[in-house]
């Protein structure tokens, strides 16, 4: 019952964005994927969703190979992923992005159920929920992004750059939400992030990612204490 | 009295025109194409229609037969020439230009077909209701029974389409593979059978606009009628009005063109005919090359 990824290589083009990489989330854990611009996250990270295929290497979800797997599968498997870039339908209102993610059930009762679960969480989302996407803030987009995610009802959440473009007490709002939504609905997060010190912050588990390799990997407290992981990526 | 006449015949003509350029839309929403057979898949849909009217002698019943044919027809292009033109022009300008000439070519080899099939001549296709003019207080009009019946079909049509759009999730899965591909995917959508059902739906649209193209004008199907040629260019200069992207553009875009032709020809010489809808397209093209609607501003149905 956990993520695990072995040996696993993909290529971008011609060029080897992610060199051998193994790596294992158990149940429940938050982990952070940090590492500078160019690294491979965002590739690993759609490699695990099934946008991109592994050229080499294994990858199980549950004790099952998810390798090869179409991304419009995995979601069934309960792998959800938010994409770099707030990633909503601009042209759908709030509710329409909200019923996205629970579209593949082919339930209305237990989606508008779902929904009232997000806008639980998020109550701004409820405010506008017949507003259009566009017309969100940034840090509002992001909430629902994730409440689209939410709306599959996830076991494993993949999130990619939450806190990008948004004012630093929005990010800190969306990181405490993370945390608090992998507490309550023991998710399985992988959460990839420039902001390192925010993302280790919550996290339980912290990888760091260099040329496409995992250089360090550890509990999260002990990562933000290594001094080699503070001047490389923590900045101080 | 003349004034009246002009309009009810613009907008019958233009709620034709309209339903072409939903069928065009469609198709560019679900795989970035400019579908030039569809005046082929049309024509094609029409001869089916014209089979059933001969067959059971009932137009209620050809216009049906006509959509699941062009339905048919749609599908088994999507899956057979379009995804595999996409998976081999991937990338480059031949990715632009492939397409466009694959779909000419398409209408070549379709209007090819039917000639062979049912020959060279016209056959006829009786429309439900009489395409004599209304008479009113003596005089009488060119708007007609038919045109009246053509007109609210169209709009029954149109509803039940944003009816599919706006409240159920087909709609909703069609709307969100078009605007972000890759968030549908995310959200569990099979986005490539989305794809082939917005060319299904496109062809039973095209199929009743070239039903009632056809009904509408003459009477009369041919391979290579000129009516299904204008009908291929209202619906994409209608589409291209609505900013190619939006239903309600399209719609709209379909109604200013027919008023605008019927103006025209009720105003200032019928001889324009053939040459009013390219001079509206260039004018379209030079003046808002990105639609009336612009590009985002209508893109919600």
């Amino acid at each position: 019952m956990s993520l695990k990824v072995s040996n696993l290589t993909v290529h971008h083009g011609a060029i080897r964005a992610i060199n051998d990489v193994s790596l294992e989330i158990p149940t429940g854990k938050l982990a952070a994927l940090i590492g500078s611009n160019g690294a491979g996250k965002t590739t690993l990270l759609r490699a695990l969703s099934g946008l991109n295929h592994p050229t080499h290497g294994a990858i199980s979800w549950m004790d099952q190979s998810i390798i090869g797997i179409k991304a419009e599968l995995l979601v069934r498997k309960g792998i959800s992923h938010v994409s770099e870039g707030k990633s909503v339908v601009p042209e759908l209102s709030v509710r329409e992005n909200l019923e996205l993610g629970a579209i593949w059930r082919r339930n209305k009762k237990e989606s508008k159920e779902s929904i009232e679960t997000v806008v639980s969480i998020f109550p701004r989302l409820g405010e506008r929920i017949e507003q259009r996407a566009d017309t969100l803030s940034g840090g509002e987009r992001q909430m629902l992004a994730i409440g689209r995610a939410i709306m599959s009802k996830p076991q494993l959440l993949l999130l990619d750059e939450p806190s990008l473009g948004l004012a630093p007490l929005v990010v800190e709002q969306i990181f405490q939400t993370i945390r608090d939504l992998t507490n309550s609905m023991n998710l399985t997060v992988l959460l990839v992030e420039q902001n390192a010190m925010g993302a280790l912050k919550i996290a339980d588990i912290g990888i760091v990612l260099n040329l496409g390799s995992v250089v360090i990997s550890g509990e999260a407290k002990a990562l933000i204490d290594d001094p080699a992981v503070r001047s490389a990526y923590l900045g101080y | 009295m003349q004034l009246i006449n002009t309009i009810l015949i613009g907008i019958t003509a233009g709620s034709i025109y309209a339903l072409m350029a939903i069928s065009m839309v469609l198709v560019w929403r679900s795989t970035r194409v400019i579908n030039f057979a569809q005046a082929g898949m049309a024509l094609l849909s029409s001869y089916f229609g014209f089979e059933a009217v001969s067959k059971f002698g009932s137009f209620w019943i050809a216009l049906p037969v006509a959509m699941i044919g062009g339905a048919l027809v749609a599908t088994l292009i999507e899956m057979i020439l379009i995804r595999l033109l996409v998976k081999h022009s991937s990338t480059g300008p031949i990715a632009a230009v492939a397409p466009i000439i694959a779909t000419l070519g398409l209408l070549g080899v379709i209007r090819a077909t039917a000639s062979m099939i049912w020959g060279g001549q016209d056959v006829r296709i009786i429309g439900p209701v009489s395409n004599d003019g209304f008479t009113v207080n003596g005089t009488t009009l060119v708007f007609s029974p038919l045109k009246l019946l053509i007109l609210i079909t169209v709009l029954v049509l149109m509803l039940i389409l944003s009816i599919i759009f706006q409240k159920t999730n087909i709609g909703l899965a069609l709307r969100a593979s078009a605007y972000a591909p890759e968030i549908a995917r995310l959200s569990g959508i099979k986005v490539d059978w989305v794809r082939t059902l917005g060319w299904a739906l496109a062809g039973a649209t095209g199929a009743v606009a070239g039903m009632f193209q056809t009904i509408n004008g003459n009477g009369t199907l041919s391979p290579d009628s000129i009516d299904f040629s204008l009908l291929l260019v209202s619906g994409f200069i209608a589409a291209v009005i609505g900013g190619l992207d939006s239903l309600p553009g399209a719609v709209i875009g379909g109604l200013v063109l027919g008023l605008m032709i019927s103006f025209v020809l009720m105003y200032i010489s019928g001889g324009l005919f053939f040459i009013a809808p390219f001079v509206i397209l260039l004018l379209v093209l030079f003046i808002r090359p990105q639609g009336v609607f612009g590009a985002k501003a209508a893109r919600r149905a």
